[in-house]
C-alpha cells in the first residue's frame, strides 16, 4: 500500500511524546518525496492516456493515487510542523543556546527557523515595558524573594553577578544569589532551587 | 465530525484498515491486492483499505466502493457496550474506539444511528470511573487503571492526573519552587539507562 513510509515518520514523533526532539529523518522524507514523484508521473501518463483515448475507466486509478499524493502531503506537513512545535519549545524550556546533543537532531532549515524564532522574541521583548524591555522568558513560576537559596549539581565553573562578584560553581555547592540570575541554569539542570 | 489535518493522532487512527468491497474496477493497481496476481483490481473484489483512503475514494452518489463495519461497531459487540460498558477493555477493540467510530459515521451505513448512540452511550457509561481514579490516584502506579482505556479516554486522565498533582504541590507550597525543564529530566534519566544496559 502507498503511504508506509509517511506514515513511519508520524510514528516517529508519537513515540517520544514528551516533547522530545529525534533525529530529523532525512532519509525517510527522501523516500516519501520519491514515492510522490512516481505517483505523480504515473498519473500525468495516464490522464494523457484518459484525454486522448478516451479511456475513462482509467480515472478511478487516478483518483486513488491522487488519494495518495494528498496523505503523503499531509503526513509530511504534520511531521515538518510538529517538529516546529517542539522547537519552539525548546526556546521556553532551554533558552536561547540548545546543547549541542540537540542541535544534532536538527536539519539546517530548522536551526535557521529557531534563529529567527529567537530574533522575533527577543525584538517582542524589547518592545515591552518601556526602555529596557521585559523578559517574559523569566518568572514562570510567581516569585516569592529576589533571592534564592540554590545549590550546584555540576561544575559549571565561574559565574558573574551584576555587582561583578564572581562565584565559582562547584558541585554541591550551595550560594544565595538573585533569583533573575539563576532561574536560567535551574531550568536546564545546573543549578537545584533549595526551598527550606 | 472532521479530523483535524495536522494532528498526529487523527493521522495514525485514519490509518486503521476496514474491510472494503470494490464496486468499480481500479485499472493497474492490481499490485496493491496481495491476495491476487491480476493486473487490475477487479470490480467485486474483497479487500482492506486503510480509513483515509476509503473516506477519500468513498462518494455516496456513485458506487466506488462499500464499507463494511469493523466488528467493534457491529450489532453484537454494541450489545455488550450497552449492557454495561465498563467491563470492555477499549484499548484492545482499536486503541482508537470513539474517534474511528466517529468516522465510520462518515459511510452512510443504515446502522449508523445505532452506531452514534452506542458511541456516546458508552462514553457516559465509562467517563464517571476514569474522572474519578485520576482525581484520586496519587503517587502511585497507574498502569492498572490506564491500560483498559482507549486513547480520547487515556488523554482525559492525563488531564485529570496533572490538576491533580498541580494542586497538591500547590498545597505542599512547592508551587514557587523552580524546577529544571522536563526535556532535561528526561534526556537525563535516558543517559542513566544508557550507561546501565
Amino acid at each position: 500500500m502507498f503511504c508506509e513510509k509517511a506514515i513511519e515518520l508520524i510514528r516517529e514523533l508519537q513515540r517520544m511524546s514528551d516533547g522530545q526532539l529525534p533525529a530529523f529523518n532525512e532519509d525517510g522524507l527522501r523516500q516519501v518525496l520519491q514515492e510522490m514523484e512516481a505517483l505523480y508521473e504515473q498519473n500525468q501518463s495516464d490522464v494523457n492516456e484518459a484525454k486522448s483515448e478516451g479511456r475513462a475507466e482509467l480515472i478511478p486509478s487516478i483518483k486513488l493515487r491522487h488519494c495518495c499524493l494528498l496523505r503523503n502531503q499531509r503526513c509530511v506537513t504534520a511531521y515538518l510542523y510538529d517538529r516546529l512545535l517542539r522547537i519552539r519549545a525548546l526556546r521556553w524550556e532551554y533558552g536561547s543556546v540548545l546543547p549541542p546533543n540537540i542541535r544534532f537532531h536538527m536539519c539546517a532549515e530548522e536551526l535557521q527557523w529557531f534563529g529567527q524564532y529567537k530574533k522575533s522574541l527577543a525584538s517582542f521583548m524589547r518592545s515591552l515595558g518601556g526602555e529596557e524591555g521585559l523578559d517574559i522568558t523569566q518568572d514562570m513560576k510567581p516569585p516569592k524573594s529576589l533571592y534564592i537559596e540554590v545549590r550546584c549539581l555540576k561544575d559549571h565553573g565561574e559565574f558573574e553577578i551584576d555587582d561583578g562578584t564572581v562565584i565559582l560553581l562547584k558541585k554541591n555547592s550551595q550560594h544565595f544569589l538573585p533569583r533573575w540570575k539563576c532561574e536560567q541554569l535551574i531550568r536546564q539542570g545546573v543549578l537545584e532551587h533549595v526551598v527550606s | 465530525m472532521e479530523e483535524n489535518f495536522l494532528s498526529l493522532d487523527d493521522i495514525l487512527l485514519s490509518h486503521e484498515r476496514l474491510p472494503i468491497r470494490t464496486e468499480i474496477t481500479f485499472p493497474r493497481l492490481g499490485f496493491l491486492e496481495k491476495s491476487s496476481d491480476t493486473q487490475d483490481i477487479a470490480e467485486g473484489t474483497k479487500m482492506e483499505l486503510p480509513l483515509w483512503l476509503s473516506k477519500a475514494l468513498y462518494e455516496r452518489k456513485r458506487r466506488v466502493l462499500s464499507v463494511e463495519l469493523p466488528k467493534v461497531y457491529r450489532e453484537g459487540w454494541r450489545t455488550v457496550f450497552n449492557a454495561d460498558p465498563n467491563v470492555v477493555d477499549l484499548h484492545k477493540m482499536g486503541p482508537y474506539y470513539y474517534s474511528l467510530g466517529s468516522q465510520m459515521l462518515h459511510f452512510d451505513s443504515p446502522e449508523n444511528p445505532d452506531i452514534a448512540q452506542t458511541l456516546l452511550q458508552t462514553f457516559i457509561g465509562r467517563f464517571r470511573r476514569t474522572m474519578d481514579s485520576s482525581q484520586n490516584a496519587y503517587n502511585e502506579d497507574t498502569s492498572a487503571l490506564v491500560e483498559r482505556l482507549d486513547c480520547l479516554e487515556k488523554g482525559l486522565f492525563r488531564s485529570g492526573q496533572s490538576g491533580l498533582n498541580g494542586f497538591q504541590s500547590w498545597e505542599k507550597g512547592q508551587a514557587t519552587q523552580l524546577t529544571a525543564s522536563s526535556l532535561v529530566l528526561n534526556y537525563r534519566k535516558r543517559k542513566i539507562t544508557d550507561i546501565q544496559s
